[in-house]
């Protein structure tokens, strides 16, 4: 008689519980550490030193090399945030509430990032460092809709209650992406509309372009690494009690 | 799927759906001043209040610009196209400010329907390019006037 086989394979289900998960990615962290410093180290050099200047603005456009990758993972961050809370919500998982709280403060400052290094940028080119418009507020919005389950995280005492409520605030949060992503298209915006398109060609010289995505890559592989340094630590913390995580400690001191 | 976790799953879906129509409803409610500035025909047409401050945007036309000798006034037209708006200014524009490129101005539109600027912001497009490349360009469409009878 065939046994049946299992839906997914053992190191699946291993990498959803926080042991396993925590033995797990313990071998990765290296690898992400190298690849995202060698990522951001090429790409800095590249777009900040070698990138030819822009026709019109300067020297003042290569601030796009820390701006848009900020922004591309402050708005993927979102989702990969909100989808670990309907994880934790809908299969009760210990290791996507983890996931989600690790998430906010990361997106957090990438919002933060992304505002601070456009309003620099507003200065000079447009003659402002703020203004009221479509991407700019939403993005705005984004950064208090991370600032708010970080929050609501807080004000429970219940580990459990805390987790549910931020995952729903980060749920309903999911309608700000899209706004943020077509506000330039849909409305009237001092900010310009996306120079990299999904089904287009990027309207950037190829010169620029390059240290761009390889900046871009290197944020991805910066943000998997915190994303998961953040995951750990909440690990440990929450499971500070149990004997897996004592013997380790144990370990560690001998 | 296990029944109640089935029940979870929908109850987050309509989470995500509720939340994402009610604010597409109220984005679609607020449309016209989710909007930064009012185009030049939405200005031309009378949609936009006159007597209040607002903003205008537009293309800075060319050969529009003219700058009023031993001041700091500035005279300009912006278009969308079809409808074009005078504005004028006085002060120090943005050093991206140009003819062919894209202005934002705030002020207040006059009875005689030009445009009393009180801040004007350069906005920039999506395309970004070497000097030289844009050098290389612009001489090839001087060739091709040229070549033109």
């Amino acid at each position: 008689m065939a046994r049946t086989r299992p839906l997914l394979p053992e190191w699946f289900h291993r990498l959803g519980s926080p042991k396993g998960f925590y033995q797990m990615t313990s071998s990765w962290m290296p690898w992400l550490a190298v690849t995202a410093a060698v990522l951001l180290l090429v790409g800095t050099v590249w777009g900040l030193g070698f990138a030819p200047q822009d026709a019109k603005q300067g020297n003042s456009f290569r601030i796009i090399y820390i701006h848009v990758p900020a922004a591309f993972l402050a708005l993927a961050g979102y989702y990969v945030m909100a989808a670990a809370g309907a994880i934790g919500l809908v299969w009760k998982m210990k290791l996507a509430h983890m996931v989600m709280k690790a998430a906010a403060p990361l997106g957090a400052a990438l919002t933060l990032i992304s505002l601070v290094t456009g309003s620099l940028w507003g200065k000079p080119t447009w003659g402002t460092y703020w203004v009221w418009d479509a991407r700019i507020t939403s993005m705005l919005v984004l950064f208090f809709l991370y600032l708010g389950v970080i929050a609501l995280h807080y004000a429970y005492t219940n580990g459990e209650a805390a987790s549910k409520a931020s995952a729903v605030l980060a749920l309903v949060g999911t309608a700000n992406i899209p706004i943020i992503y077509k506000s330039v298209d849909w409305w009237y915006t001092l900010h310009q509309p996306a120079t990299i398109k999904l089904t287009q060609a990027p309207s950037m010289h190829p010169d620029m372009f390059y240290p761009l995505l390889v900046m871009i890559a290197g944020f991805y592989c910066f943000y998997a690494l915190v994303l998961l340094l953040n995951t750990r630590s909440e690990i440990l913390h929450r499971e500070r009690r149990t004997r897996w995580v004592l013997d380790m400690a144990e370990g560690g001191r001998s | 799927m296990h029944p109640l976790r089935r029940q979870r799953l929908i109850a987050v879906i309509f989470i995500v759906i509720v939340a994402t129509v009610a604010v597409a409803l109220v984005t679609y409610a607020l449309r016209q001043n989710i909007n930064l500035f009012f185009a030049p025909s939405q200005v031309v047409a009378g949609d936009a209040p006159a007597g209040t401050r607002i903003r205008v945007g537009g293309m800075v036309v060319e050969d529009s610009i003219v700058r009023a000798p031993g001041g700091l006034q500035t005279t300009f037209r912006v278009t969308d196209g079809p409808s074009e708006v005078i504005v004028t200014y006085t002060g120090i524009l943005p050093d991206l400010f140009g003819e062919n490129e894209a202005a934002v101005a705030t002020g207040q539109l006059e009875p005689d329907g030009t445009f009393t600027a009180t801040e004007v912001l350069a906005k920039h497009d999506e395309n970004y390019m070497p000097p030289e490349v844009t050098d290389a360009m612009n001489k090839a469409m001087e060739k091709a006037h040229e070549a033109r009878p």
